[in-house]
C-alpha cells in the first residue's frame, strides 16, 4: 500500500495521532465519569436512604440555574458524545491497523506488551455491550430480574435485588475485568498520547497510574455487587 | 596558518628516476602523466585563487544539466545534495535499498578537521602536514592542504544540519585524539561518527529529492559508463529488482562508489562494497591510481572459521588501555591465556617500540602481529596453518579503572566482541587480528576530481586523491564530505560551464554499444552453467590476495600470485554457475558481476605492488626493509604516483607516472623507535 | 548443529508465496545468522536450486540492511540485528522459521526481500534541518545543552530497519518516526522547522499505510538500537503542538 508520491498540504488534524488524541481525550472523560460514579455505587454501603439521595441528587445539580435533571442530561450528552468519538476513532484505527498487516506472520511472539494493552479492541466492544446491556438494565428499562418488574423507581431495591442473583454479579464483575483490563493500558496510553511520557521514569509513572487507576475502579465497582451477593448489603 | 606562506619557489625534491624493474613483462611503460589542471602559487593561496578562476553556471542554465551521481555514501550523498541546491538536475544511484546504508555508515571513530578548538597548537597547515607525513609522502600537497582547509566547514555544515556530535558540558563540541597524532582535532558522534554524518549527508538529499531536483535510483548497479566521442555521457544500470538494464544519459558523471577492500574477500568492508563502478571506467579509459595501497587495520575480530563472510573492526581507542601480547613459546598457544604466567608473556609492541608502545601506527601494529603468528605464537582457532590472532589484554586496565570504568569507555565495543565470540572479555583477554580496512589506490583524478576521462568525476574513497600510501584514521570522513560538499561543486562547475552538451540519443553508436557490452555480460553469466558459485572464486581470490599482496609482499610471491590469478580468471569463466534469470531480482547474479571485476582487479594489485620495490605507508616489500625489519621507501625512485591504464583484453596494462614534487614540506622517513 | 528451517519463498512481488522446509547439518555455532544462510544457499546452488534471497549489507549491525523474522521475533531472540545475531543463541535440532518483515507498507520483492523505500520518503517529508552547504553558521556559536544533545545523538542511532513496523501488531512506524522526530527537536538547529516538520512526516507515515500506535510497545522490544518509548511520546507531544499552532 505504500505511495510513491509526498503527501501535499497535510494538516495535523487529519492525522493517526489526532484520531489518538481524541481516544485520549474521550477516554479521560470516560474516567472521570467512571471515578464519580463509582464513588455515588460505594454509597450504597450507607443505607438504602442515603443511596437513593444520592440518585435523586445528581439529578439536582445545577438547579435552579439549569432545569430538573439537566446537569444529568449535560453530562449524557457530553458522555454520549465522548462515546462516539471513542468509539468511532477506535473503530477507524482498527480498519487501519489490519489494512496494514494483511499478509500475516506464520510465527509471531509478543515480547514485551502487556495482555491487556493486546486486547485494548476486543475488550472495548466487550465494554460497548456491556455499556448497552447496563444502560438497558439500570437507566432505560430498569429490569428486576428477581421479580420480572420494570421501571422501579426505587434504585437500591433494584441494586440489591440485582446483586443478589448470582449470574448477574457475575457479569458485572466478567465487565470489571474488561474495564480494569482495558484502564491499565488505557491509562497510560492516554498520558502517552498526550505526550506527557518523555523520559524513562514519567513513562514509570505512567504505568503505575494505569495500575492503580484499573485496582481503584474495577475494585471499587466491585465491590458492590459482592457484598450483595453475600448479603451485606441487603 | 603560519603567517608566512610555508610554500617555496622552488621545489624541495627532484622527480624521481626508476632503476629496479620487478614488474617487466608484466606492463607498458606509458608517458609520463601531468596534472593538467594542478594549481601555482602559494599553498595557502591555491584553492581560494582556483574557486575565483573556475567559470560559473548561470542559474538558470544549471536545471538543464543533467548530473548522475553514483554512490550515496558521504561522498556521494553529499554531492548530490549540494548540486541539487544549486539547482542542477541531479539522478543518484545506490545499491542498496535506501541512500542512507551506503558504508560510510560503519564508519566508527570520528573525522577530523582543523578547528583547533582545544587551543593545543593545530592549525590547516599542520593538519596538511601531519596527512601528507601519515600517507608517507605519496600524496599530492595541492590536493591535501585543500583537504585540510575545508576541513573546518565540514563541521559547521554538519552540526547546520543537525549531526549530534559529542559535546562538553557548556555544550560546545568536544574533540578527542585519535589516530596517534598529538593534538585533539578529532570530532565525534560516540563509536557510530560515519552514521551520525551519513545521515546528515542522507537527509540533506532527501530534502532536495523532495524539492524535485534530485532523483533517486536505490537498489541500482552502475555496470558500465557511457562515453561520447571521448567524454562521459552516461551510465548503464541494471534495476536490482526488475532486472531490466537502463540506459541514463547526462552532461557529467560523477562516481562516489567507495573502496574496493573486498578484493580479499574478507575485509570491513560492506557485502555489496565493489570495484564495479570503477573498474568499467578503468576498461572505459580512466586510469587506475596506486591500487595496491592498501590499509590493514590492526584491531578487528578474528577469522573464526571457514564459513566467514566478513571482518568486524573494533575500534582503535581499545589500543589505549589494552595490551597487546602473544605467549613467548608456542607450547603456551592453546593455553588459556589467564593461566600464562607474566614471564611467559611477549608484549611485543612495548618491546620493540619502547616509546609508542600500543600505539604505534596501524601499519606497524598490523604486521608485527602478522609476525608473530607466522613464528607460530598466534593466538585463538586454528585458521589454516596458523593461529591467527593476538591477545589485547585489559586486565591492567580493569585493575586501573574497575571494571565499570571500562564498561563507561568501550561498552558497545566488550558487547559486540561478546556477540560475535561468545566470549567474555572483561574475563578473558580479547583477541585480535589485522584485517583490510580501506584502499588509498582508486581512480586517478586531477585536482578538479576529474578522472583520465573527460566528463568523469570520481570523489571519496573511489579516488586515489588525498592519503597516499597510508590514510590516518578519521580522514577517510574527512575527505568524502570535503569532495561531496565543497571541492567537486566548486570543480564541476568549470567543466558544466561548456554545457549543456550536444543532446545524444539511447541509439547512439556509443550508448547501444554500452549496452550491448552489460546485456552480454549478463547473458554470459547465466549461460557458463559450471559448477561453482561466484563466491567460492571470490573466496579463493581473497586468499590468495591475502596471502601475497596483504600485509608484506615479495618478489616471488607477487608473480606466483599473478599466475594463480590468471588461472582463477580463467576457471571462473568456465565454471561458474549462476542460477536464476536475468529480468528477475538475483543475488548470484550480482554477485558474480563484481567477483569478475574483481579478479581482474587484483592482477593490477599485484603488478602495482610488484613494480614499486620500496617500502611506505601500507605497501610493505620484504626486499625493501631496513635491519631491523622497518619499511624503507625509496623516493628517489618511487616518489610517484603509479597511474595504470587499461591495456585491453589480453594486453599489459600501461603505466603512466605522476612524479610528486613537494615546495611545502620536505620528505623524511617515519621512525616510530 | 542440524537445523530444520522453514523459509518464505516467492519468486516476485505478484506471486504468491509459502513456507519451504529445508534440512541443514553441520552447522557451526559461531557462525553468524546470515552465515547459516550463505551455507543453506551454497548448498542449493550446488543442487540447482535457486538461493533464498535476503537483504544485508554492512553485516556490523549498522547500515539496517538486514531484516529478517526469524520464530515470530524481529531479529530474532536476540537485541541486535539478523546480522550480528550467532547460532550459537540457537540449539541443535530446532526450528526456525524464517519470514520477511510484513506490512503492506514494505511490499515483499522476493523471498526475504522487502521494498522499505517508505522510510525514505517519510524523511524526505520532513526529516531534515534546511541547511543548504556553505550556509552554515561556525560551529561552536550555537551551544547545544549537552543533554539535549545526548538524547539527540541516543536516538539518532536509529538505523531505519523497520524492525520497529514489523514487530508492531498495527504495522506502525511511529518509533522510526520518533526517532527523527526527537533527534531533530532535541537540537537548536532543529528548532525553525520543529512543527511543520512533524505534521509532514506524520501524514506521510500515514499516506503510506502504516498503522496507528495504541502505545503497545513491541517496537521498543524488536529495536536492535534500543530506542525507547518516549520518542513516541514526543512524537505525539510535537503533534500536538502542531495542532495548537493550527498547522
Ligand atoms: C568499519 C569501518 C570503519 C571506518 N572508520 C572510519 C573512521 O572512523 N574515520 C574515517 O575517517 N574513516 C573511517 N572509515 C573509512 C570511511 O568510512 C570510508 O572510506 C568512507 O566512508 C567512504 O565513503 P564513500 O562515500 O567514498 O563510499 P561509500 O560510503 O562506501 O559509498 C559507496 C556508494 O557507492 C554505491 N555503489 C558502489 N558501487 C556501485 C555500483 N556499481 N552501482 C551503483 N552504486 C554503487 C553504494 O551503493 C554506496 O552508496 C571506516 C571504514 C570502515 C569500513
Ligand atoms: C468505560 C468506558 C471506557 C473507558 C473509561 C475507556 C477509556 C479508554 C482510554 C483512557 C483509552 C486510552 C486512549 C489512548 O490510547 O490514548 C482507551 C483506549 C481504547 N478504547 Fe476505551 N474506554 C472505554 C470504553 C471503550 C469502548 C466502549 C470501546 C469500544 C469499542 C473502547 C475501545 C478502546 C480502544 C480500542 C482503545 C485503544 C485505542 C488505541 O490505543 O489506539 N473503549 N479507552
Ligand atoms: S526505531 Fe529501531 S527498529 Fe525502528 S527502524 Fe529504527 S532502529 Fe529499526
Ligand atoms: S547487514 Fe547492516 S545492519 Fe545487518
Amino acid at each position: 500500500m505504500a505511495t510513491p508520491t509526498l503527501v501535499k498540504g497535510a494538516r495535523s488534524t487529519r492525522s493517526t495521532i489526532a484520531l489518538k488524541l481524541a481516544m485520549a481525550v474521550s477516554g479521560l472523560i470516560f474516567i472521570g465519569y467512571v471515578l464519580a460514579h463509582m464513588y455515588g455505587n460505594l454509597k450504597a454501603f450507607s443505607g438504602e436512604e442515603a443511596f437513593n439521595e444520592y440518585a435523586h441528587h445528581i439529578r439536582e445539580i445545577g438547579e435552579p440555574i439549569l432545569p430538573h435533571a439537566g446537569a444529568l442530561w449535560i453530562f449524557r450528552v457530553v458522555l454520549l458524545l465522548a462515546l462516539v468519538v471513542h468509539v468511532a476513532s477506535a473503530v477507524a484505527l482498527w480498519r487501519r491497523a489490519s489494512k496494514a498487516r494483511t499478509q500475516k506472520y506464520a510465527v509471531k511472539k509478543n515480547i514485551r506488551s502487556s495482555l491487556s494493552s493486546r486486547t485494548m479492541r476486543w475488550g472495548g466492544l466487550t465494554l460497548l455491550l456491556f455499556i448497552v446491556w447496563h444502560l438497558l438494565h439500570f437507566t432505560i428499562v430498569k429490569v428486576d430480574v428477581s421479580t420480572g418488574d420494570t421501571g422501579s423507581d426505587n434504585p437500591y431495591r433494584l441494586l440489591v435485588d440485582s446483586f443478589d442473583v448470582w449470574w448477574m454479579t457475575v457479569i458485572y464483575l466478567v465487565a470489571m475485568l474488561a474495564l480494569a483490563m482495558h484502564l491499565h493500558h488505557g491509562m497510560f496510553s492516554a498520558i502517552q498520547t498526550l505526550g506527557f511520557t518523555n523520559t524513562a521514569k514519567s513513562r514509570a509513572r505512567a504505568r503505575e497510574a494505569g495500575w492503580i487507576l484499573a485496582v481503584v475502579v474495577a475494585g471499587g465497582f466491585s465491590l458492590v455487587p459482592i457484598f450483595t451477593l453475600f448479603g451485606v448489603i441487603s | 596558518m603560519a603567517a608566512t606562506d610555508p610554500s617555496h619557489t622552488t621545489p624541495l625534491n627532484s622527480a624521481p628516476t626508476q632503476i629496479s624493474d620487478d614488474a617487466r613483462g608484466y606492463y607498458t611503460p606509458g608517458e609520463p602523466l601531468v596534472d593538467p589542471v594542478a594549481p601555482t602559487g602559494p599553498i595557502g593561496q591555491r584553492w581560494t585563487q582556483r574557486k575565483f578562476d573556475n567559470r560559473l553556471v548561470n542559474p538558470a542554465n544549471r536545471r538543464k544539466l543533467d548530473v548522475i551521481i553514483v554512490g550515496t555514501g558521504l561522498a556521494g550523498g553529499a554531492a548530490a545534495a549540494t548540486m541539487g541546491e544549486a539547482g542542477y538536475n541531479v539522478k543518484s544511484f545506490c545499491y542498496q535499498d535506501s541512500p542512507r546504508r551506503a558504508h560510510s555508515i560503519a564508519a566508527q571513530g570520528g573525522i577530523n578537521a582543523a578547528k583547533n578548538y582545544k587551543e593545543d597548537g593545530d592549525s590547516t597547515f599542520r593538519l596538511f602536514y601531519d596527512t601528507v607525513k601519515g600517507g608517507d609522502y605519496r600524496s599530492r600537497e595541492s590536493n591535501v592542504y585543500r583537504l585540510a582547509e575545508v576541513s573546518a566547514d565540514i563541521i559547521d555544515q554538519c552540526v547546520a544540519q543537525g549531526v549530534p556530535f559529542a559535546r562538553e558540558y557548556g555544550g560546545l563540541l568536544d574533540n578527542r585524539s585519535f589516530g596517534g597524532v598529538q593534538v585533539s582535532r578529532t570530532f565525534y558522534a560516540r563509536g557510530q561518527t560515519g552514521q551520525q554524518l551519513l545521515i546528515g549527508a542522507y537527509q540533506a538529499m532527501e530534502r532536495q529529492v523532495a524539492a524535485g531536483t534530485v532523483t533517486e535510483y536505490t537498489r541500482h548497479e552502475m555496470l558500465e559508463v557511457i562515453v561520447v566521442d571521448g567524454k562521459a555521457r552516461g551510465i548503464i544500470a541494471r534495476d536490482l529488482v526488475t532486472g531490466e538494464i537502463e540506459t541514463h544519459l547526462a552532461d557529467v558523471v560523477v562516481l562516489a562508489t567507495g573502496g574496493y577492500g573486498n578484493v580479499f574477500f574478507l575485509s570491513t568492508n560492506a557485502m555489496g562494497s565493489n570495484v564495479t563502478a570503477a573498474w568499467r571506467a578503468h576498461r572505459k579509459g580512466a586510469y587506475m591510481a596506486n591500487p595496491c595501497y592498501t590499509q590493514i587495520h590492526p584491531t578487528c575480530i578474528p577469522v573464526s572459521g571457514d564459513h566467514q563472510s566478513k571482518l568486524t573492526l573494533m575500534s582503535e581507542s581499545l589500543r589505549n588501555d589494552g595490551r597487546i601480547w602473544v605467549p613467548k613459546n608456542k607450547e603456551d598457544c592453546d593455553k588459556d591465556p589467564r593461566d600464562i604466567p607474566e614471564e611467559d608473556r611477549d608484549y611485543y609492541l612495548e618491546r620493540i617500540y619502547p616509546s609508542f608502545g600500543n600505539l604505534v601506527p596501524r601499519d606497524i601494529a598490523s604486521r608485527q602481529a602478522k609476525n608473530v603468528c607466522d613464528e607460530g605464537r598466534g593466538v585463538g582457532p586454528m585458521v589454516g596453518d596458523f593461529r591467527r590472532g593476538v591477545y589485547l589484554d585489559f586486565t591492567d586496565a580493569i585493575a586501573r579503572l574497575g571494571e565499570d570504568g571500562i564498561r563507561e569507555k568501550y561498552d558497545n565495543l566488550f558487547d559486540m566482541y561478546a556477540r560475535i565470540t561468545g566470549e567474555n572479555p572483561y574475563e578473558t583477554p580479547m583477541r585480535i587480528y589485522p584485517a583490510v580496512h580501506y584502499v588509498m589506490g582508486g581512480l586517478w583524478v586531477d585536482y578538479h576530481l576529474q578522472s583520465s576521462i573527460p566528463g568523469l568525476f570520481v570523489t571519496g574513497e573511489a579516488n586515489f586523491s588525498d592519503h597516499g600510501a597510508n590514510r590516518l584514521g578519521a580522514s577517510a570522513l574527512m575527505q568524502g564530505l570535503a569532495d561531496g560538499y565543497f571541492v567537486l561543486p566548486n570543480t564541476i562547475r568549470d567543466y558544466l560551464a561548456d554545457g549543456p552538451f550536444e543532446k545524444i540519443t539511447e541509439d547512439h553508436p556509443a550508448v547501444v554499444e554500452a549496452r550491448t557490452q552489460v546485456e552480454e555480460r549478463v547473458t554470459k553469466f547465466l549461460s557458463i552453467n559450471g559448477t561453482r558459485s561466484a563466491d567460492s572464486f571470490h573466496k579463493e581470490l581473497g586468499h590468495i590476495m591475502w596471502e601475497y599482496c596483504g600485509m608484506e609482499r615479495s618478489e616471488d610471491g607477487l608473480r606466483k600470485a599473478i599466475d594463480m590469478i590468471r588461472e582463477l580468471k580463467a576457471a571462473f569463466w568456465s565454471d561458474l554457475k549462476v542460477l536464476g534469470t536475468a529480468d528477475s531480482l538475483n543475488q548470484s547474479l550480482e554477485k558474480a558481476g563484481r567477483v569478475a571485476d574483481f579478479i581482474e582487479l587484483g592482477e593490477l594489485m599485484c603488478i602495482d605492488a610488484l613494480n614499486r620495490r620500496e617500502s611506505c605507508g601500507g605497501h610493505f616489500r620484504a626486499e625493501s626493509q631496513t635491519e631491523d625489519g622497518e619499511a624503507l621507501r625509496h623516493d628517489e625512485e618511487f616518489a610517484y604516483v603509479a597511474a595504470w591504464e587499461w591495456g585491453g583484453e589480453g594486453g599489459d596494462p600501461v603505466l603512466h607516472k605522476e612524479d610528486l614534487i613537494y615546495t611545502a614540506i620536505e620528505m623524511k622517513q617515519r621512525s616510530y623507535k | 548443529m542440524d537445523l530444520t528451517l522453514n523459509i518464505w519463498r516467492q519468486p516476485d512481488a505478484v506471486t504468491h508465496g509459502a513456507l519451504h522446509t529445508y534440512q541443514l547439518a553441520g552447522i557451526s555455532e559461531d557462525m553468524s545468522f546470515l552465515e547459516m544462510l550463505d551455507v543453506l544457499n551454497e548448498q542449493l546452488n550446488a543442487a540447482g536450486e535457486d538461493p533464498v534471497a535476503f537483504d544485508s549489507d554492512c553485516r556490523e549491525g549498522i547500515c539496517g540492511t538486514c531484516s529478517l523474522m526469524i520464530n515470530g521475533q524481529a531479529h530474532g531472540p536476540e537485541v541486535t540485528t539478523t546480522c550480528q545475531l550467532h547460532m550459537r543463541s540457537f540449539k541443535d535440532g530446532d526450528t526456525i522459521t524464517v519470514e520477511p518483515w510484513r506490512a503492506d507498507a514494505f511490499p515483499v520483492l522476493k523471498d526475504l526481500v522487502t521494498d522499505r523505500s517508505a522510510f525514505d520518503r517519510i524523511i524526505q517529508s520532513g526529516g531534515y534541518i534546511s541547511a543548504n552547504t556553505g550556509s552554515a553558521p561556525e560551529a561552536n556559536s550555537v551551544p547545544a545543552p549537552r543533554d539535549k544533545a545526548m538524547r539527540a545523538f541516543n536516538v539518532a542511532t536509529c538505523i531505519g530497519c523497520g524492525a520497529c513496523v514489523a514487530a508492531c501488531p498495527n504495522g506502525s512506524a511511529s518509533l522510526f518516526m520518533g526517532a527523527k522526530i526527537t533527534h531533530l527537536g532535541e537540537l537548536p538547529q532543529g528548532q525553525p522547522e520543529r512543527y511543520t516538520r512533524v505534521v509532514d512526516m506524520v501524514a506521510q507515515h500515514d499516506a503510506e499505510g502504516f498503522g496507528g500506535c495504541t502505545n503497545i510497545g513491541e517496537c521498543t522490544a524488536a529495536c536492535p538500537k534500543e530506542i525507547p518509548l518516549d520518542v513516541i511520546s514526543q512524537l505525539n507531544k510535537d503533534l500536538r503542538t502542531a495542532m495548537k499552532q493550527g498547522r
